[in-house]
């Protein structure tokens, strides 16, 4: 795993390019920053409407917008760099040999810390992502991108579903993640009825249960918290259940100064 | 252009008039940075996480304060209705001003500024500016009925002409933007249009602009849930200058863009509209 110097990450999909968070001084004492899931291929996002609130949480099928590989090596991922943030590059695509693409690319890529590969993405089939439901699916891709990540740190995000999580946990780790992220979306329905993720304060409990349920079966195995985490008390709970980490995502979006306040929170010592 | 600022404001004052609340709050920075077409995301009550955006209707100095922002609320849903009953005194957070604001002519041309309904509220800072660069301002303002209608008192004391009009022919001639715009283009021999409302008023401005051989600049208003450019909520199918069809985020890469790079037609549908 990185170093971090604070526990508090900006989550995948939460922070934009970085540079809207900067320019509000939401990343000072922030640990680290992740990317948006990362594509080969650029990206323009699925129909409108994208997103439906519901208490305590967002529905959201975006269909992951983003630049592509070759505009965020360009343009992106310097800018981040030299902001001298710790870059953790989240990635998915349409196949494995995609993921192993984008890996082989960014491990040649200065300045990017670890990558995360995304495994929980909640609408993947309805946007042309590969639907990772079965272990053994996740496995073959966490084994494609830590094969080409070379020294990198590669983390798998994986789904925060109570009766499996661990099980997932056990087959990416095995299959060579150094670190399990537990949380992210749970898979839900916009009020049409296509296909998204709940993301929010709503899924909290069942992220922090998930993150009990890897650390008492796999105590060795880093766990990086995410899932509804809005204020320090929520933080510490992750943290206080084993996780090393935690990742703050939606709450960006409501208050986007959540993460560096937290981070300021907790490098401010135990309360 | 300097950064939006995330903080607590305090509402001065609350009015209704017509359908609108109109609340002028002071948050410390806000008010300096304003530029018109910008906006601010504001919280709602306890557990929404979606913020609203509301234009800026203006900045006016209130004593011991300090520059203050007039915002125009149309309570239509859950937050919006919460916002329009803050009691003078009550905290809210926002983050602003965001989003692009509208680009100013360097030569002091005819132009003419259309506005819909609430969305109009940028347009009247605007008409202040344009008139300090002896630019000629003429207005159209459109509203469903009487109660929509925003500042059309106001707007007599900022602009050359002002025409209204209203679907109900409550107040001005009876009908709406698309009908009466070429007119009122051609007559004003505008250069340069400024329009905010709903998407099938600024498809309809943008499209007349076009034909007159006028620069458009058009403020669009797409649903949306951050307003910082973080939740990829409100795209906006554009064509870049390169040409290239680009899906662009009305928060950040908006909401002002030139009406002739917007890809109308494929905006349809997509009206903003409160999360339920």
């Amino acid at each position: 795993m990185i170093d971090l110097p604070n526990p508090v990450v900006v989550a995948a999909g939460c922070g934009g390019t970085g540079r809207e968070l900067a320019a509000l001084g939401a990343l000072e004492g922030i640990g680290a920053f992740t990317t948006r899931s990362l594509t080969l291929n650029p990206r323009a996002g699925g129909p409108s409407p994208r997103i439906a609130e519901t208490p305590s949480g967002l529905v959201h099928s975006t269909g992951l917008p983003g630049p592509g590989l070759e505009i965020f090596l360009a343009t992106e991922l310097p800018w981040l760099v030299q902001q001298g943030l710790r870059v953790v590059v989240s990635l998915t695509g349409a196949s494995v040999a995609e993921h192993a693409e984008v890996a082989r690319r960014l491990a040649q890529a200065p300045g990017v810390r670890a990558l995360e590969v995304d495994l929980a993405v909640p609408d993947a089939r309805a946007h042309g992502l590969l639907d990772v439901r079965e272990p053994f699916h996740a496995a073959n891709v966490v084994a494609a991108v830590v094969r080409e990540a070379q020294d990198l740190p590669v983390l798998a995000k994986v789904r925060a579903d109570v009766l499996r999580v661990a099980e997932s946990a056990r087959v990416v780790t095995d299959a060579g993640a150094s670190a399990v992220v537990v949380g992210g979306p749970q898979a839900a329905a916009l009020p049409d009825g296509r296909p998204a993720g709940l993301s929010g304060p709503a899924v909290l409990p069942l992220a922090l249960r998930c993150v009990g349920e890897v650390r008492a079966a796999l105590p060795d195995v880093p766990v990086v918290g995410c899932g509804g985490i809005s204020t320090t008390v929520d933080a510490r709970a992750f943290l206080d259940a084993g996780a090393v980490a935690v990742q703050v995502g939606t709450a960006l979006l409501h208050d986007p100064t959540t993460a560096a306040r937290i981070a300021a929170d907790l490098a401010g010592g135990p309360s | 252009m300097k950064a939006p600022l995330h903080t607590t404001g305090e509402v001065l004052a609350s009015k209704r008039v017509g359908a609108y609340q109109h609340l002028t709050v002071v948050a410390p920075g806000v008010a300096e940075r304003f530029r018109p077409g910008t906006f601010v995301a504001v919280s709602v009550d306890g557990t929404r996480l979606a913020r609203r955006a509301l234009w800026i209707h203006g900045v006016r100095a209130v004593g011991g304060h300090g520059p203050a922002l007039q915002l125009v609320v149309e309570p239509v849903g859950p937050g919006t209705r919460w916002l329009a009953e803050r009691p003078v005194g009550a905290r809210v957070e926002l983050t602003g001003p965001l989003g692009r604001a509208f680009a100013l002519p360097k030569q002091p041309v005819a132009t003419l500024l259309v506005g819909e309904g609430y969305a109009a509220a940028p347009l009247f800072p605007l008409a202040e500016r344009l008139r300090e660069r002896g630019c000629q301002v003429n207005l159209l303002l459109a509203a469903p009925d009487e109660r929509h209608l925003l500042s059309a008192l106001e707007a007599r004391r900022s602009a050359r002409a002002v025409t209204v009009v209203t679907a109900d022919g409550s107040v001005g001639r009876r009908g709406s933007v698309a009908d009466v715009v070429a007119g009122v283009l051609a007559q004003a021999a505008a250069e340069v249009v400024y329009a905010a409302g709903p998407v099938p008023t600024l498809h309809a401005v943008a499209a007349v602009a076009e034909q007159a051989g006028a620069w458009s600049q058009t403020a669009v208003e797409q649903p949306l849930t951050c307003g910082t450019g973080l939740c990829h909520g409100c795209p906006l199918p554009v064509v870049g200058e390169d040409g290239v069809a680009r899906v662009v985020r009305a928060c950040t890469e908006g909401p002002v863009v030139r009406g002739d790079r917007v890809r109308w037609a494929e905006l349809a549908g997509a009206q903003p509209e409160e999360p339920a």
